[in-house]
C-alpha cells in the first residue's frame, strides 16, 4: 500500500523540506537584519532607532513589509520595461541561490557539491548584471552612472577575490565548503590564511556593495545609484538582496575562514552543556559566528567614510591584488613543501 | 559733498585724485566712513583696472556690486543727479592688514545712471574683464534693476526664473506685497511652460555637447540632491566621472530679503535678518544693528557688547558643528553629523535659556539686547564648555585623522590665496589658504581686541584645510565665550539713547512728551537720520554686511544684504574644472553654504 514510499523517496523529500526551512530562515535572518542594523546603527550613533513596533522595534520589518507590497509599484515611463524588471529579480535571486552551497552543520546545507565555491564565484560575477542592467534600463544619468560603477569596481574585485580563496582551497585540497570546514579541525583558516582573508574581507564587502565599497548607490553623490528609479516592491527586492547578501557572504567568510560549524576554542570540551552544542546542535556556532560578521558590516558602516571611486580601483590592483598573489604562492610553497617532506 | 580739509581725506581718496585728477571723482560723506567717490561712467573701468592691477597695495577683491534705485530718494545730500546708482564695494586685503583696526581697506564707488523706464534701460559696461566675480553681481543687478551691463558675457536673470515676467522687483514702482498682485495659478500648462525653461542648454552657456568622438554627458545636479546643501543646482558637463565643465544655478530659495527690508520698519526687520543665514541665528542680527547704530550715532554698553560677542561665537560653533557633520556626510561617513547633532543640541539650550528661541533668536535689538541675561547663564554656558572640547577630540580622531577622508580631501578643490580674493571668497575658505584676514582682528567690533584667541589658517586652501581651519575655530570660539563668561561686565543691557528699539521706559511716566515719542517710536518704530551706513561682521560663513540706505523714514529706502555664500558659489567651475563628481560633493560641503544666504 506504501510500497511507493522508498527511502530515496524520504530522501528527497526530506532534503525538499531542509531546503525550505534554510530558504525560510534565511529569508527572515535577511529582513531582521534591516531591524538589526538599523538598532545597531542607532546604538553607535547615539541614538534610539525604530523602538516603537513591538517589543524593542521587532514588528517594525513586518510594518515595513506591509507597506512596501501595497505601495504603487511605479515604473518609469522611459524605463526599458523587461530589463527594468528583471534586474530586482535577477538580484534577488542569485543572491539567494549563492547561499545553496553553504553548510550550516555537517548535515544542513541545501546542497553538497565538489564545484561549491567556484559556483559561489560564478554567482558573484553574475550579480554585477543586476545592478548593471538595473542601472542601465533605469535610463536615468544617476543609475547609469551607477551601473558603470558597479562595473567597474567588480571588475577589479573579482580578479583577487578568486585568487584569495584559492589559499583555502589548496589547503583543503577541495572547492568543497564542506570538506574545508573539516580541514580547519584544529586550525582555523584565518591563521594560515591571514593574507587571503586581509584580500577577501573588501572583496566580500564589494560583492553586497556595502560601505565603503558603496559607490554605486553612494547616495550623497548619485542619489540612489543604480535603484534611483525603483520603488514599491522592486526596491525591496534589491534591499533585501542586500541583507541576504550580507548573510550569505557572512556565512561564508565563517565557513572558509572560521571554521564553519566548529566550535571555538575549548568550548567543545566544557563537559555537558559544550559537548551537548557542539555535538547535537552544532548550528549555534555557526550561528553566533555569521551574527559577529554581520554586526562587523554594520560597524563598518557606521565607522568608514567612502573613497573616492578610483581610489577603491587603485587600492584593488595596488594592494589587494599582491596580497592575494603572495598568499596564494607561500600557500603553495608551503603545501608542496610539507607534500614533499 | 566734498570734504575740504586734508587731515580727514582718506588715504585712498588722495591716490585716486593724484592720478585721475580732483575733477574725476565727487566724494560723498557716509555714516559708516567708508570712502565713498562717486565716478563717471566713462571713467569707471579705467578707475577699476588701476586700483586692481596698478595702485599701491591694490583692491584685488571685488566685494560688493549693487544697485541703488534713486527715483524716489528725497534725502540725496548732494549727490549727483540720478535716476539709479550702481554701487561698486572694493576690498583691499593688503591695505587692511598694513593698517589694522582703520577700515583702510575699504572703498566705495559709485555711478550715476539716468533713465528708466522699460524701453529706456539705464546702460553701463560690465567689469567682468577686470573683476571675474562681478559675473554674478551684475547679473543680479539686470535681474533686479533692469540695469544693462554692456559687454558682459551671459546677461541673463539669476535670481528670478528665466520664465519671470513681473518686472525688476528691486525698482521702485514695483509691489512688495503678494496681495497686490492677482492670486498665483499654476495650471499644468504653466507648468510645463516653467521647467521646459529649466532645461538645460548648453550652447547658451558656451559649451559643447560634445567631441568629434564622444559625446558629454550633462548631469543635472539639484535642485534637489541630497549633497547639494539646500535647494541649489549645478549642470554638469561630465566626461565620464570627470567635470569638464559646471554651470550652477541658483535662486530657488530667493524670498526678497532686500525688498522686504524696505517695507518693514527698521526694528521689525531684524526678524527677517535671522533667515538669511539660517545657522548664523544672531549673527545675522549684528551687522545690521551695528549698522544702524552707527547711523543713529549710538555707543552700546560694554555689557552689551560682551553678551553680543559670547551669543554669536555660539551661532558660531554650531554652525561649523554642523557644517562638521555634513562634511562628514558628504564623504560617506554617516556616523559624526548624529554626534554633533547632540552637540549642538547642547549649544541651543544654552542660548534657548538666554534668548528664548534656538535657531532664530532675533535677540539683538537697535542700541542693545532684547534682555539681560538670565538668573544662572554662567552655569548653563560653563556646561557646555566643559562637554565640548573632549568631543572634539573624539571627532578629531574620528573623521580628521582618518586616512579616508584624507584621501578624499587633501588637495582637493584647492585655490590659493590670489584665487580666492579674485572671487570674493571670505572667512575660513579665505583663511584655509594662508591669508590670515579675520574682520575680528583686523577691524575689531564690540570689543573683539579685549579677547584672547587665535586665528587659525591653512596652508594649502585644500578642502582638508578649509575642515581644519573651521575645527580650530570651535576651540577659539570656546576660548572667547569662556573669556566672555569670566568678564561680562555689569550695566545695562541697553543703550541710553531716543532711537534704541524698544525705546527706553523710564521718563515716560513724568512727562506727556516722552510719553508721544515713545508711543511713536513703538507704534511706528524709530526714525532713523537720513544717510548711508554699512557694517560688516566675521560671520560663520565668512564676511556678511548689510548697507543701509535711510531716507529719514520708518522704514529703510535701500538694504543691501552681502552674503558670503553667494560669491562661494560663483566660484565653484573654476575650483572643480577637472576634476571628478564626488570631488564636487566633497567641495560644495566644504564651502559651508546654505541656500538662504545666497539667495537671500
Amino acid at each position: 500500500m506504501f510500497s511507493w514510499i522508498t527511502p530515496d523517496l524520504i530522501a528527497i523529500v526530506w532534503g525538499m523540506v531542509k531546503a525550505i526551512i534554510i530558504l525560510l530562515g534565511m529569508v527572515l535572518t535577511a529582513a531582521y537584519m534591516i531591524w538589526l542594523e538599523r538598532r545597531l546603527l542607532a546604538l553607535w550613533q547615539d541614538r534610539y532607532g525604530p523602538n516603537r513596533v513591538g517589543p524593542l522595534g521587532l514588528g517594525q520589518v513586518i510594518a515595513d513589509m506591509i507597506k512596501i507590497f501595497f505601495k504603487e509599484d511605479w515604473m518609469p515611463p522611459f524605463a526599458d520595461k523587461f530589463t527594468f524588471v528583471l534586474a530586482p529579480f535577477l538580484a534577488m535571486s542569485l543572491m539567494m541561490l549563492a547561499f545553496v552551497f553553504i553548510p550550516m552543520t555537517p548535515n544542513w546545507g541545501v546542497s553538497n557539491t565538489n564545484m561549491a565555491l567556484l559556483f559561489f564565484l560564478a554567482i558573484a560575477g553574475l550579480a554585477v548584471y543586476a545592478v548593471m542592467l538595473g542601472g542601465w534600463a533605469s535610463n536615468s544619468k544617476y543609475s547609469l552612472l551607477g551601473g558603470l560603477r558597479s562595473t567597474a569596481q567588480t571588475i577589479s574585485y573579482e580578479v583577487f577575490m578568486g585568487l584569495a580563496l584559492m589559499g583555502v582551497v589548496i589547503q583543503a585540497g577541495s572547492f568543497n565548503l564542506r570538506d574545508i570546514v573539516a580541514a580547519q579541525d584544529g586550525l582555523w583558516n584565518v591563521f594560515p590564511q591571514i593574507l587571503g582573508f586581509i584580500a577577501w574581507v573588501p572583496a566580500a564587502l564589494a560583492v553586497v556593495h556595502r560601505t565603503p565599497f558603496d559607490l554605486p548607490e553612494a547616495e550623497s553623490e548619485l542619489v540612489q545609484g543604480y535603484h534611483t528609479e525603483y520603488s514599491g516592491m522592486k526596491f525591496g527586492m534589491f534591499m533585501v538582496s542586500e541583507y541576504v547578501g550580507i548573510v550569505m557572504v557572512s556565512g561564508l567568510t565563517v565557513t572558509l575562514f572560521f571554521g564553519g560549524w566548529d566550535a571555538p576554542l575549548w568550548f567543545d570540551r566544557i563537559p555537558g552543556i559544550g559537548a551537548f552544542l557542539g555535538e547535537q546542535i552544532p548550528f549555534v556556532w555557526f550561528a553566533a559566528k555569521t551574527f559577529i560578521f554581520m554586526a562587523g558590516y554594520i560597524l563598518v558602516r557606521a565607522a568608514l567614510p567612502r573613497p573616492r571611486y578610483d581610489q577603491i580601483m587603485s587600492a584593488a590592483w595596488l594592494w589587494c591584488l599582491p596580497i592575494a598573489l603572495i598568499n596564494l604562492l607561500i600557500t603553495g610553497a608551503v603545501v608542496l613543501w610539507r607534500a614533499g617532506a | 559733498m566734498a570734504d575740504g580739509t586734508p587731515s580727514t581725506v582718506p588715504e585712498i581718496v588722495r591716490e585716486l585724485n593724484a592720478r585721475f585728477g580732483d575733477a574725476a571723482f565727487t566724494l560723498q560723506r557716509t555714516a559708516d566712513g567708508m570712502p565713498t567717490l562717486w565716478v563717471a561712467v566713462e571713467r569707471l573701468q579705467e578707475v577699476l583696472r588701476w586700483l586692481k592691477n596698478e595702485a599701491p597695495k591694490p583692491y584685488k577683491m571685488l566685494y560688493d556690486l549693487t544697485a541703488i534705485d534713486e527715483r524716489l530718494r528725497k534725502n540725496r545730500l548732494g549727490q549727483p543727479a540720478a535716476d539709479f546708482s550702481v554701487v561698486y564695494q572694493l576690498l583691499s586685503v593688503e591695505r587692511d592688514l598694513a593698517a589694522p583696526r582703520t577700515a583702510a581697506g575699504d572703498l566705495r564707488l559709485k555711478v550715476a545712471l539716468q533713465g528708466g523706464t522699460t524701453d529706456n534701460f539705464p546702460h553701463l559696461p560690465s567689469v567682468t574683464s577686470i573683476y571675474p566675480n562681478a559675473n554674478w553681481y551684475e547679473r543680479e543687478v539686470w535681474d533686479l534693476f533692469g540695469i544693462v551691463f554692456d559687454g558682459h558675457p551671459n546677461l541673463r536673470r539669476i535670481l528670478l526664473p528665466p520664465s519671470w515676467k513681473g518686472g525688476h522687483p528691486l525698482r521702485k514702482e514695483h509691489a512688495a506685497r503678494a496681495t497686490e498682485f492677482d492670486p498665483y495659478q499654476l495650471t499644468a500648462l504653466r507648468q510645463d511652460m516653467e521647467q521646459e525653461a529649466l532645461r538645460f542648454n548648453p550652447e547658451e552657456w558656451g559649451m559643447k555637447r560634445g567631441t568629434e568622438e564622444h559625446d558629454f554627458m550633462f548631469l543635472n545636479l539639484g535642485p534637489n540632491h541630497p549633497a547639494a546643501h539646500g535647494a541649489f543646482r549645478v549642470v554638469l558637463q561630465l566626461d565620464g566621472e570627470e567635470i569638464v565643465d559646471c554651470v550652477p544655478d541658483i535662486g530657488y530659495h530667493h524670498r526678497g530679503a532686500e525688498k522686504m527690508g524696505e517695507r518693514q520698519s527698521w526694528h521689525s526687520y531684524i526678524p527677517y535678518t535671522d533667515r538669511i543665514d539660517y545657522l548664523g541665528g544672531v549673527m545675522n542680527n549684528l551687522p545690521y544693528v551695528m549698522a544702524l547704530e552707527k547711523l543713529a550715532g549710538i555707543q552700546v554698553p560694554e555689557r552689551v557688547q560682551c553678551i553680543r560677542v559670547m551669543m554669536t561665537e555660539f551661532f558660531r560653533i554650531t554652525s561649523h558643528l554642523l557644517f562638521y557633520g555634513t562634511m562628514a556626510q558628504d564623504v560617506g561617513a554617516m556616523s559624526p553629523v548624529f554626534y554633533m547633532f547632540v552637540d549642538r543640541q547642547k549649544a541651543y539650550d544654552v542660548i534657548e535659556a538666554i534668548t528664548g528661541f534656538r535657531m532664530h533668536p532675533a535677540w539683538f535689538r537697535i542700541g542693545g539686547v532684547a534682555h539681560d541675561l538670565p538668573k544662572g547663564w554662567e552655569q548653563k554656558v560653563q556646561e557646555f564648555l566643559d562637554w565640548m572640547p573632549k568631543r572634539l577630540d573624539g571627532y578629531r580622531k574620528a573623521c580628521l585623522e582618518n586616512s579616508i577622508v584624507k584621501a578624499r580631501c587633501v588637495d582637493v578643490a584647492a585655490y590659493n590665496t590670489a584665487e580666492a580674493l579674485e572671487w570674493g571668497v571670505t572667512g575660513p575658505g579665505l583663511r584655509a589658504t594662508g591669508c590670515d584676514y579675520d574682520l575680528r582682528k583686523v577691524r575689531p567690533y564690540c570689543g573683539y581686541e579685549n579677547y584672547d584667541f587665535e586665528v587659525p589658517l591653512g596652508h594649502k586652501g585644500d578642502i582638508y584645510d578649509r575642515i581644519v581651519v573651521r575645527e580650530e575655530e570651535i576651540r577659539q570660539s570656546l576660548r572667547i565665550i569662556e573669556q566672555c563668561m569670566k568678564n561680562m561686565p555689569s550695566g545695562p543691557y541697553k543703550a541710553d539713547h531716543a532711537l534704541t528699539t524698544p525705546p527706553p521706559k523710564d521718563r515716560t511716566l513724568n512727562d506727556i512728551e516722552t510719553l508721544i515719542t515713545h508711543f511713536l517710536q513703538v507704534s511706528w518704530g524709530p526714525i532713523m537720520p537720513a544717510g548711508e551706513t554699512s557694517f560688516m561682521v566675521e560671520a560663520t560663513k565668512g564676511i556678511n554686511s548689510y548697507y543701509l540706505v535711510a531716507d529719514g523714514g520708518t522704514a529703510s529706502y535701500r538694504t543691501r544684504i552681502r552674503t558670503p555664500s553667494f560669491a562661494h558659489l560663483q566660484q565653484i567651475p573654476s575650483v572643480i574644472r577637472g576634476q571628478m563628481v564626488p570631488d564636487l560633493i566633497a567641495y560644495i560641503a566644504s564651502i559651508d553654504f546654505v541656500m538662504a544666504d545666497v539667495d537671500r
